[in-house]
Protein backbone atom coordinates (compact mmCIF):
# COMPACT_ATOMS: atom_id res chain seq x y z
CA UNK A 1 0.00 0.00 0.00
CA UNK A 2 1.44 3.60 -0.69
CA UNK A 3 1.80 5.92 1.52
CA UNK A 4 0.46 9.46 0.65
CA UNK A 5 2.22 12.65 0.95
CA UNK A 6 -0.02 15.91 -0.01
CA UNK A 7 -3.03 13.84 -1.70
CA UNK A 8 -0.26 11.98 -3.84
CA UNK A 9 0.55 8.25 -3.78
CA UNK A 10 4.42 7.37 -3.31
CA UNK A 11 5.34 4.06 -2.85
CA UNK A 12 8.47 3.53 -0.84
CA UNK A 13 10.98 0.52 -1.36
CA UNK A 14 14.50 2.21 -0.28
CA UNK A 15 16.97 0.85 2.44
CA UNK A 16 15.17 0.49 5.46
CA UNK A 17 17.51 2.87 7.45
CA UNK A 18 15.85 5.73 5.17
CA UNK A 19 14.08 8.11 7.65
CA UNK A 20 10.24 10.23 6.75
CA UNK A 21 12.14 13.13 5.89
CA UNK A 22 15.16 11.96 4.01
CA UNK A 23 12.25 10.35 1.72
CA UNK A 24 10.44 13.24 1.71
CA UNK A 25 13.99 15.05 0.82
CA UNK A 26 15.87 13.33 -1.21
CA UNK A 27 13.33 10.95 -3.30
CA UNK A 28 10.64 12.98 -3.41
CA UNK A 29 12.15 16.13 -3.80
CA UNK A 30 10.07 17.90 -1.28
CA UNK A 31 13.07 20.04 0.48
CA UNK A 32 10.52 22.27 2.34
CA UNK A 33 10.81 19.92 5.17
CA UNK A 34 14.45 21.06 6.83
CA UNK A 35 16.93 18.68 8.66
CA UNK A 36 18.19 20.69 11.62
CA UNK A 37 19.77 18.29 14.18
CA UNK A 38 18.31 15.28 13.00
CA UNK A 39 17.60 13.79 16.85
CA UNK A 40 14.22 15.21 17.23
CA UNK A 41 15.57 18.20 18.94
CA UNK A 42 14.69 21.13 16.77
CA UNK A 43 11.71 20.04 15.24
CA UNK A 44 12.56 21.79 11.93
CA UNK A 45 11.42 18.22 10.14
CA UNK A 46 7.76 18.66 11.78
CA UNK A 47 5.46 17.80 9.58
CA UNK A 48 1.86 16.24 9.91
CA UNK A 49 1.07 12.64 9.59
CA UNK A 50 -2.44 11.52 9.41
CA UNK A 51 -3.23 14.83 10.81
CA UNK A 52 -0.67 14.76 14.29
CA UNK A 53 2.70 16.37 13.68
CA UNK A 54 5.89 14.29 14.37
CA UNK A 55 9.52 14.51 13.88
CA UNK A 56 10.06 13.21 10.50
CA UNK A 57 13.83 12.30 11.43
CA UNK A 58 12.53 10.15 13.97
CA UNK A 59 10.29 7.79 11.81
CA UNK A 60 11.27 5.15 9.09
CA UNK A 61 10.13 6.03 6.20
CA UNK A 62 9.14 1.82 5.87
CA UNK A 63 6.62 2.29 8.42
CA UNK A 64 4.72 4.93 6.78
CA UNK A 65 2.81 2.80 4.56
CA UNK A 66 -0.97 3.47 3.81
CA UNK A 67 -0.29 6.65 6.04
CA UNK A 68 -1.44 10.24 5.06
CA UNK A 69 1.79 13.10 4.82
CA UNK A 70 1.31 16.66 4.85
CA UNK A 71 4.70 18.91 4.48
CA UNK A 72 4.95 22.59 4.03
CA UNK A 73 4.39 22.21 0.32
CA UNK A 74 0.83 20.93 0.90
CA UNK A 75 -0.33 24.15 2.70
CA UNK A 76 -0.35 26.89 0.16
CA UNK A 77 1.38 28.17 -2.81
CA UNK A 78 2.94 31.74 -3.44
CA UNK A 79 -0.31 32.59 -4.77
CA UNK A 80 -2.22 31.49 -2.42
CA UNK A 81 -1.18 31.49 1.29
CA UNK A 82 -2.54 29.08 3.90
CA UNK A 83 -3.42 31.68 6.63
CA UNK A 84 -0.77 30.80 8.99
CA UNK A 85 1.91 31.50 6.12
CA UNK A 86 0.55 34.99 5.40
CA UNK A 87 0.26 35.49 8.89
CA UNK A 88 4.13 34.43 9.01
CA UNK A 89 5.09 37.00 6.44
CA UNK A 90 2.87 40.20 8.02
CA UNK A 91 4.67 39.51 11.02
CA UNK A 92 8.01 38.89 9.97
CA UNK A 93 7.94 35.73 11.90
CA UNK A 94 11.46 34.65 10.76
CA UNK A 95 15.02 35.64 9.89
CA UNK A 96 16.62 32.97 8.19
CA UNK A 97 13.39 30.83 7.22
CA UNK A 98 15.15 27.11 8.58
CA UNK A 99 12.88 26.52 10.88
CA UNK A 100 9.83 27.90 9.45
CA UNK A 101 8.26 25.21 7.41
CA UNK A 102 8.83 23.19 10.86
CA UNK A 103 6.72 25.80 12.67
CA UNK A 104 4.10 26.47 10.22
CA UNK A 105 3.25 22.76 10.08
CA UNK A 106 3.54 22.34 14.40
CA UNK A 107 1.44 24.88 14.67
CA UNK A 108 -1.53 23.98 12.14
CA UNK A 109 -1.31 20.70 14.36
CA UNK A 110 -1.15 22.86 17.90
CA UNK A 111 -4.86 24.64 16.76
CA UNK A 112 -5.95 21.33 15.77
CA UNK A 113 -4.61 19.26 19.20
CA UNK A 114 -6.58 22.66 21.15
CA UNK A 115 -10.18 22.30 18.97
CA UNK A 116 -9.81 18.55 20.38
CA UNK A 117 -9.36 19.95 23.86
CA UNK A 118 -5.89 18.71 24.33
CA UNK A 119 -4.41 20.25 27.40
CA UNK A 120 -0.67 21.26 27.89
CA UNK A 121 1.84 20.97 30.69
CA UNK A 122 0.53 25.00 31.96
CA UNK A 123 -2.96 24.53 31.44
CA UNK A 124 -4.36 25.47 34.59
CA UNK A 125 -7.75 23.11 34.40
CA UNK A 126 -7.34 19.39 32.63
CA UNK A 127 -11.39 19.09 32.13
CA UNK A 128 -11.30 22.64 30.74
CA UNK A 129 -11.37 23.07 27.09
CA UNK A 130 -7.78 24.99 26.84
CA UNK A 131 -8.07 28.72 26.02
CA UNK A 132 -4.35 29.86 23.29
CA UNK A 133 -3.19 32.37 25.28
CA UNK A 134 0.18 33.22 24.74
CA UNK A 135 1.82 31.06 27.45
CA UNK A 136 0.35 28.11 25.86
CA UNK A 137 1.61 28.70 22.37
CA UNK A 138 5.23 29.19 23.96
CA UNK A 139 4.41 25.88 25.92
CA UNK A 140 2.94 23.94 22.60
CA UNK A 141 5.28 25.31 20.58
CA UNK A 142 8.88 24.34 22.62
CA UNK A 143 9.29 21.99 19.79
CA UNK A 144 10.28 24.27 17.32
CA UNK A 145 13.15 25.98 18.00
CA UNK A 146 14.13 28.97 16.13
CA UNK A 147 17.75 30.02 16.39
CA UNK A 148 17.39 33.34 14.79
CA UNK A 149 14.96 34.05 18.12
CA UNK A 150 11.72 35.30 16.32
CA UNK A 151 9.68 34.03 18.73
CA UNK A 152 7.86 36.62 19.84
CA UNK A 153 6.89 37.27 16.33
CA UNK A 154 6.12 33.91 15.94
CA UNK A 155 3.41 33.66 18.72
CA UNK A 156 2.05 37.05 17.11
CA UNK A 157 1.43 35.27 14.01
CA UNK A 158 -0.14 32.42 15.55
CA UNK A 159 -2.31 34.37 17.87
CA UNK A 160 -3.36 36.18 14.66
CA UNK A 161 -5.15 33.26 13.06
CA UNK A 162 -6.14 32.22 16.23
CA UNK A 163 -8.13 35.73 16.84
CA UNK A 164 -9.61 35.72 12.93
CA UNK A 165 -10.60 32.09 13.41
CA UNK A 166 -12.75 33.02 16.31
CA UNK B 1 22.98 3.90 11.16
CA UNK B 2 23.73 0.14 10.74
CA UNK B 3 21.90 -1.84 8.23
CA UNK B 4 19.20 -3.83 9.53
CA UNK B 5 16.89 -6.16 8.41
CA UNK B 6 13.14 -4.81 9.08
CA UNK B 7 9.82 -6.93 9.40
CA UNK B 8 6.75 -6.10 10.69
CA UNK B 9 4.80 -8.09 13.37
CA UNK B 10 1.56 -9.27 12.94
CA UNK B 11 0.65 -10.53 16.69
CA UNK B 12 2.55 -10.70 19.72
CA UNK B 13 3.78 -14.21 19.82
CA UNK B 14 6.16 -13.17 16.46
CA UNK B 15 7.12 -10.11 18.24
CA UNK B 16 8.36 -12.28 21.80
CA UNK B 17 10.15 -14.77 19.11
CA UNK B 18 12.10 -12.00 17.50
CA UNK B 19 13.05 -10.38 21.04
CA UNK B 20 14.53 -13.52 22.34
CA UNK B 21 16.39 -13.70 19.33
CA UNK B 22 18.26 -9.93 19.71
CA UNK B 23 15.93 -8.32 17.50
CA UNK B 24 14.72 -4.92 18.57
CA UNK B 25 11.38 -3.74 18.70
CA UNK B 26 10.15 -0.42 17.23
CA UNK B 27 7.07 1.39 18.17
CA UNK B 28 7.41 4.45 18.33
CA UNK B 29 10.88 5.13 17.49
CA UNK B 30 11.90 8.40 18.99
CA UNK B 31 14.29 7.00 21.56
CA UNK B 32 15.89 3.91 19.72
CA UNK B 33 15.98 5.86 16.27
CA UNK B 34 18.04 8.77 18.16
CA UNK B 35 20.34 5.95 19.40
CA UNK B 36 20.51 3.86 16.39
CA UNK B 37 21.68 6.82 14.45
CA UNK B 38 24.24 7.12 17.01
CA UNK B 39 25.21 3.47 17.16
CA UNK B 40 24.58 3.10 20.39
CA UNK B 41 21.84 0.66 19.45
CA UNK B 42 22.82 -1.33 16.53
CA UNK B 43 20.06 -4.30 16.37
CA UNK B 44 20.62 -6.90 12.84
CA UNK B 45 16.43 -7.06 13.25
CA UNK B 46 14.42 -4.69 13.67
CA UNK B 47 10.87 -5.80 14.15
CA UNK B 48 7.74 -2.78 13.92
CA UNK B 49 5.29 -3.29 16.22
CA UNK B 50 3.33 -0.32 15.42
CA UNK B 51 0.33 -2.01 13.58
CA UNK B 52 -0.36 -4.67 16.58
CA UNK B 53 -3.78 -3.87 18.43
CA UNK B 54 -2.49 -2.71 21.79
CA UNK B 55 -3.53 1.19 21.06
CA UNK B 56 -6.58 1.14 22.81
CA UNK B 57 -7.32 2.55 26.52
CA UNK B 58 -10.25 0.54 28.06
CA UNK B 59 -11.78 0.27 31.40
CA UNK B 60 -10.61 -3.03 33.45
CA UNK B 61 -11.78 -3.93 36.47
CA UNK B 62 -12.39 -0.62 38.58
CA UNK B 63 -9.62 0.83 37.05
CA UNK B 64 -7.76 1.13 33.35
CA UNK B 65 -5.54 -0.72 30.87
CA UNK B 66 -3.33 1.24 28.67
CA UNK B 67 -2.30 -0.70 25.53
CA UNK B 68 1.28 -0.59 25.37
CA UNK B 69 1.01 1.64 21.83
CA UNK B 70 -1.69 3.75 23.38
CA UNK B 71 0.52 7.40 22.41
CA UNK B 72 1.66 9.33 24.86
CA UNK B 73 -0.84 12.14 23.66
CA UNK B 74 -3.74 9.80 23.74
CA UNK B 75 -3.28 8.81 26.87
CA UNK B 76 -2.71 12.37 28.34
CA UNK B 77 -5.93 13.64 26.49
CA UNK B 78 -8.02 10.78 27.54
CA UNK B 79 -10.97 12.01 29.94
CA UNK B 80 -10.75 9.33 32.40
CA UNK B 81 -7.34 9.79 33.00
CA UNK B 82 -7.65 13.99 33.22
CA UNK B 83 -10.46 13.02 35.37
CA UNK B 84 -9.47 9.75 37.66
CA UNK B 85 -5.51 9.78 37.28
CA UNK B 86 -4.41 13.44 36.78
CA UNK B 87 -1.13 13.01 38.41
CA UNK B 88 -0.93 10.90 35.17
CA UNK B 89 -1.66 12.97 32.49
CA UNK B 90 0.57 16.18 34.04
CA UNK B 91 3.82 13.73 34.28
CA UNK B 92 3.32 13.09 30.82
CA UNK B 93 2.47 16.80 29.48
CA UNK B 94 5.77 17.31 31.86
CA UNK B 95 7.80 15.54 29.40
CA UNK B 96 9.10 15.88 25.72
CA UNK B 97 7.28 17.86 23.29
CA UNK B 98 4.01 17.49 21.64
CA UNK B 99 5.70 15.75 18.44
CA UNK B 100 7.43 13.15 19.82
CA UNK B 101 4.33 12.51 22.36
CA UNK B 102 2.49 12.10 19.35
CA UNK B 103 4.57 9.01 18.41
CA UNK B 104 6.13 7.81 21.93
CA UNK B 105 3.96 4.82 23.32
CA UNK B 106 3.13 3.84 26.82
CA UNK B 107 5.40 0.76 26.45
CA UNK B 108 8.66 2.33 25.00
CA UNK B 109 8.42 5.36 27.52
CA UNK B 110 8.99 2.47 30.01
CA UNK B 111 12.09 1.42 28.16
CA UNK B 112 13.40 4.73 27.51
CA UNK B 113 17.36 4.54 27.74
CA UNK B 114 19.30 7.03 30.13
CA UNK B 115 20.50 10.60 28.61
CA UNK B 116 23.82 10.32 30.63
CA UNK B 117 26.44 12.71 28.26
CA UNK B 118 28.61 9.58 28.93
CA UNK B 119 26.33 6.65 27.40
CA UNK B 120 25.62 8.82 24.50
CA UNK B 121 29.07 9.29 23.99
CA UNK B 122 30.77 6.49 22.29
CA UNK B 123 34.55 7.98 22.55
CA UNK B 124 33.75 7.79 26.59
CA UNK B 125 33.25 4.89 28.79
CA UNK B 126 30.65 3.88 29.75
CA UNK B 127 29.55 0.10 31.84
CA UNK B 128 25.73 0.82 30.28
CA UNK B 129 26.76 0.84 26.71
CA UNK B 130 30.53 -1.21 26.53
CA UNK B 131 30.34 -3.48 29.85
CA UNK B 132 33.18 -3.65 31.54
CA UNK B 133 34.92 0.25 30.35
CA UNK B 134 34.03 1.98 33.51
CA UNK B 135 31.78 4.78 34.23
CA UNK B 136 33.11 8.46 32.99
CA UNK B 137 30.47 10.23 34.83
CA UNK B 138 31.34 9.38 38.32
CA UNK B 139 34.45 11.51 38.24
CA UNK B 140 33.38 13.55 35.35
CA UNK B 141 30.46 15.63 34.17
CA UNK B 142 27.67 14.69 37.03
CA UNK B 143 25.52 17.40 37.29
CA UNK B 144 22.13 15.44 35.89
CA UNK B 145 23.20 12.43 37.66
CA UNK B 146 21.73 9.69 40.51
CA UNK B 147 21.86 10.73 44.03
CA UNK B 148 20.11 7.53 45.21
CA UNK B 149 20.69 4.12 44.75
CA UNK B 150 24.10 4.19 42.13
CA UNK B 151 26.61 2.28 42.28
CA UNK B 152 30.53 2.35 41.34
CA UNK B 153 29.18 0.72 37.96
CA UNK B 154 26.65 3.63 37.15
CA UNK B 155 25.69 6.82 38.57
CA UNK B 156 23.26 7.30 35.34
CA UNK B 157 19.34 8.58 36.36
CA UNK B 158 16.23 7.12 34.61
CA UNK B 159 15.00 9.91 32.30
CA UNK B 160 11.36 9.64 32.29
CA UNK B 161 8.48 11.46 33.85
CA UNK B 162 5.28 8.88 33.24
CA UNK B 163 6.87 6.18 34.81
CA UNK B 164 7.31 8.34 38.01
CA UNK B 165 3.28 8.95 38.26
CA UNK B 166 2.90 5.44 37.34
CA UNK B 167 5.00 4.10 40.33
CA UNK B 168 3.25 6.97 42.74
CA UNK B 169 -0.01 5.63 41.18
CA UNK B 170 1.17 1.73 42.14
CA UNK B 171 0.65 0.45 38.20
CA UNK B 172 1.18 -3.17 36.89
CA UNK B 173 2.74 -3.45 33.45
CA UNK B 174 1.28 -6.87 31.65
CA UNK B 175 4.10 -8.60 30.04
CA UNK B 176 3.22 -11.77 27.71
CA UNK B 177 6.68 -14.09 27.96
CA UNK B 178 8.51 -16.33 25.43
CA UNK B 179 6.01 -18.96 26.21
CA UNK B 180 2.70 -17.09 25.59
CA UNK B 181 1.88 -16.57 29.06
CA UNK B 182 1.33 -13.35 30.68
CA UNK B 183 2.14 -11.84 33.63
CA UNK B 184 2.24 -8.63 35.61
CA UNK B 185 5.09 -6.53 37.11
CA UNK B 186 4.43 -3.60 39.39
CA UNK B 187 5.86 -0.32 37.77
CA UNK B 188 7.77 -0.24 41.13
CA UNK B 189 10.09 -3.08 40.26
CA UNK B 190 10.40 -3.20 36.88
CA UNK B 191 13.03 -0.92 36.34
CA UNK B 192 16.75 -2.07 38.24
CA UNK B 193 19.33 -0.27 40.26
CA UNK B 194 22.25 -0.37 38.12
CA UNK B 195 24.07 -2.51 40.73
CA UNK B 196 27.09 -5.11 38.89
CA UNK B 197 25.02 -4.98 35.75
CA UNK B 198 24.25 -1.49 34.45
CA UNK B 199 23.64 -2.34 31.03
CA UNK B 200 20.05 -3.84 32.20
CA UNK B 201 17.75 -1.13 32.63
CA UNK B 202 14.47 -3.18 33.82
CA UNK B 203 13.32 -6.69 34.62
CA UNK B 204 12.40 -8.13 31.16
CA UNK B 205 13.73 -10.59 29.69
CA UNK B 206 14.48 -11.74 26.21
CA UNK B 207 11.45 -12.71 24.85
CA UNK B 208 9.19 -9.98 26.57
CA UNK B 209 6.81 -7.75 25.54
CA UNK B 210 4.97 -4.96 27.07
CA UNK B 211 1.32 -5.29 26.24
CA UNK B 212 -0.52 -2.70 28.55
CA UNK B 213 0.11 -0.85 31.53
CA UNK B 214 -2.98 -0.94 34.27
CA UNK B 215 -4.09 1.15 36.44
CA UNK B 216 -5.57 0.59 39.75
CA UNK B 217 -9.15 1.78 41.01
CA UNK B 218 -9.33 5.86 40.75
CA UNK B 219 -7.58 6.59 44.21
CA UNK B 220 -8.63 10.30 44.54
CA UNK B 221 -7.17 12.84 46.40
CA UNK B 222 -5.10 15.53 45.92
CA UNK B 223 -2.67 14.69 43.01
CA UNK B 224 0.67 16.69 41.79
CA UNK B 225 3.61 15.90 39.43
CA UNK B 226 5.93 18.89 39.76
CA UNK B 227 9.14 18.96 37.56
CA UNK B 228 12.48 20.70 38.33
CA UNK B 229 14.51 21.85 35.17
CA UNK B 230 16.97 23.25 33.68
CA UNK B 231 14.35 25.56 30.82
CA UNK B 232 10.69 26.08 30.94
CA UNK B 233 9.98 23.03 28.73
CA UNK B 234 11.23 20.61 26.40
CA UNK B 235 13.73 19.65 29.70
CA UNK B 236 14.80 16.28 30.96
CA UNK B 237 13.90 16.30 34.96
CA UNK B 238 16.47 17.26 37.43
CA UNK B 239 14.21 16.30 40.24
CA UNK B 240 10.76 15.66 39.59
CA UNK B 241 7.66 14.28 41.98
CA UNK B 242 4.90 12.80 41.70
CA UNK B 243 2.25 12.54 44.57
CA UNK B 244 -1.09 11.34 45.29
CA UNK B 245 -2.75 11.90 48.73
CA UNK B 246 -5.58 12.25 50.38
CA UNK B 247 -6.22 14.24 53.56
CA UNK B 248 -8.94 12.57 56.24
CA UNK B 249 -9.70 16.21 58.09
CA UNK B 250 -6.34 17.56 59.54
CA UNK B 251 -4.63 14.67 59.00
CA UNK B 252 -3.10 12.67 56.13
CA UNK B 253 -5.10 9.31 55.19
CA UNK B 254 -2.63 7.86 52.26
CA UNK B 255 0.41 9.13 50.95
CA UNK B 256 2.05 7.94 47.59
CA UNK B 257 5.60 9.35 46.00
CA UNK B 258 8.00 8.88 43.82
CA UNK B 259 10.73 11.00 42.58
CA UNK B 260 12.32 11.46 39.24
CA UNK B 261 15.67 12.28 38.52
CA UNK B 262 17.41 11.21 41.50
CA UNK B 263 18.03 7.56 40.09
CA UNK B 264 18.81 4.66 37.99
CA UNK B 265 14.79 3.81 38.17
CA UNK B 266 11.47 5.77 39.26
CA UNK B 267 11.94 6.15 42.96
CA UNK B 268 9.74 4.78 45.39
CA UNK B 269 10.48 4.66 49.09
CA UNK B 270 7.32 3.27 51.09
CA UNK B 271 9.37 4.72 54.48
CA UNK B 272 8.59 8.23 53.41
CA UNK B 273 4.59 7.38 52.84
CA UNK B 274 4.48 5.05 55.87
CA UNK B 275 5.50 8.05 57.95
CA UNK B 276 3.23 10.83 56.18
CA UNK B 277 0.44 8.77 56.37
CA UNK B 278 -1.96 9.43 59.75
CA UNK B 279 0.25 12.63 60.63
CA UNK B 280 -0.59 15.77 61.09
CA UNK B 281 1.03 18.10 58.06
CA UNK B 282 3.47 20.29 59.84
CA UNK B 283 7.36 21.43 58.61
CA UNK B 284 8.76 19.15 61.02
CA UNK B 285 6.92 16.55 59.62
CA UNK B 286 8.31 17.19 56.10
CA UNK B 287 11.46 17.50 57.24
CA UNK B 288 11.58 14.09 58.47
CA UNK B 289 9.92 12.77 55.15
CA UNK B 290 12.87 14.28 53.59
CA UNK B 291 15.59 12.72 56.19
CA UNK B 292 13.91 9.92 55.68
CA UNK B 293 14.23 9.69 51.66
CA UNK B 294 17.60 11.29 51.76
CA UNK B 295 18.71 8.99 54.13
CA UNK B 296 21.95 7.56 52.05
CA UNK B 297 21.66 10.32 49.58
CA UNK B 298 25.17 10.91 47.74
CA UNK B 299 26.21 13.50 45.65
CA UNK B 300 29.16 12.99 42.91
CA UNK B 301 29.93 16.48 42.78
CA UNK B 302 28.47 18.55 40.41
CA UNK B 303 25.15 17.43 41.50
CA UNK B 304 25.39 17.62 45.16
CA UNK B 305 22.56 20.63 45.15
CA UNK B 306 20.25 17.67 43.86
CA UNK B 307 20.11 16.21 47.75
CA UNK B 308 19.24 20.18 49.03
CA UNK B 309 17.13 20.71 45.86
CA UNK B 310 15.06 17.75 46.80
CA UNK B 311 14.41 18.51 49.73
CA UNK B 312 12.88 21.49 49.05
CA UNK B 313 10.87 20.49 46.65
CA UNK B 314 9.69 17.64 48.53
CA UNK B 315 8.35 20.36 50.99
CA UNK B 316 6.75 22.41 48.50
CA UNK B 317 4.84 19.51 46.86
CA UNK B 318 3.86 18.76 50.48
CA UNK B 319 2.72 21.81 51.51
CA UNK B 320 0.31 22.22 48.06
CA UNK B 321 -0.77 18.62 49.02
CA UNK B 322 -1.74 19.03 52.17
CA UNK B 323 -2.41 22.75 51.95
CA UNK B 324 -0.02 23.32 55.15
CA UNK B 325 1.35 26.98 55.29
CA UNK B 326 4.24 26.51 57.05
Amino acid sequence: MPLTINGTDHDFTGDPRTTLLDFLREDCGLTGTKKGCDHGQCGACTVLVNDQRINSCLTLAVMHEGDAVTTIEGFGSPDDLHPLQAAFVRHDSYQCGYCTPGQICSAKAMIDEAANGWASYVSVDLSEPPTLTAEEIRERMSGNLCRCGAYSNIVAAIAEVLEVAR
Amino acid sequence: MKAFTYTRAEAVPYACEQTRGGAKLIAGGTNLLDLMKLEIEAPEIVVDISRLALGEIAEAGDGLRIGALVTNSACAADLRVRRDYPVLARAILAGATFQLRNKATTGGNLCQRTRCYYFYNRDQPCNKRDPGSGCGALRGANRIHAILGASESCIATYPGDMAVALSALGAQVEVIGPDGAMRTIPVREFHRLPGEAPERDTVLEPGDVITAVTLPAPLGGKQIYRKVRDRASYAFALVSIACVLKMDGDRIASASLAFGGLAHKPWHDTRVNDLLTGSTPTDRLFDEAADLLLDGARGYGHNDFKIAMTRRVLKAVLREATGEQA
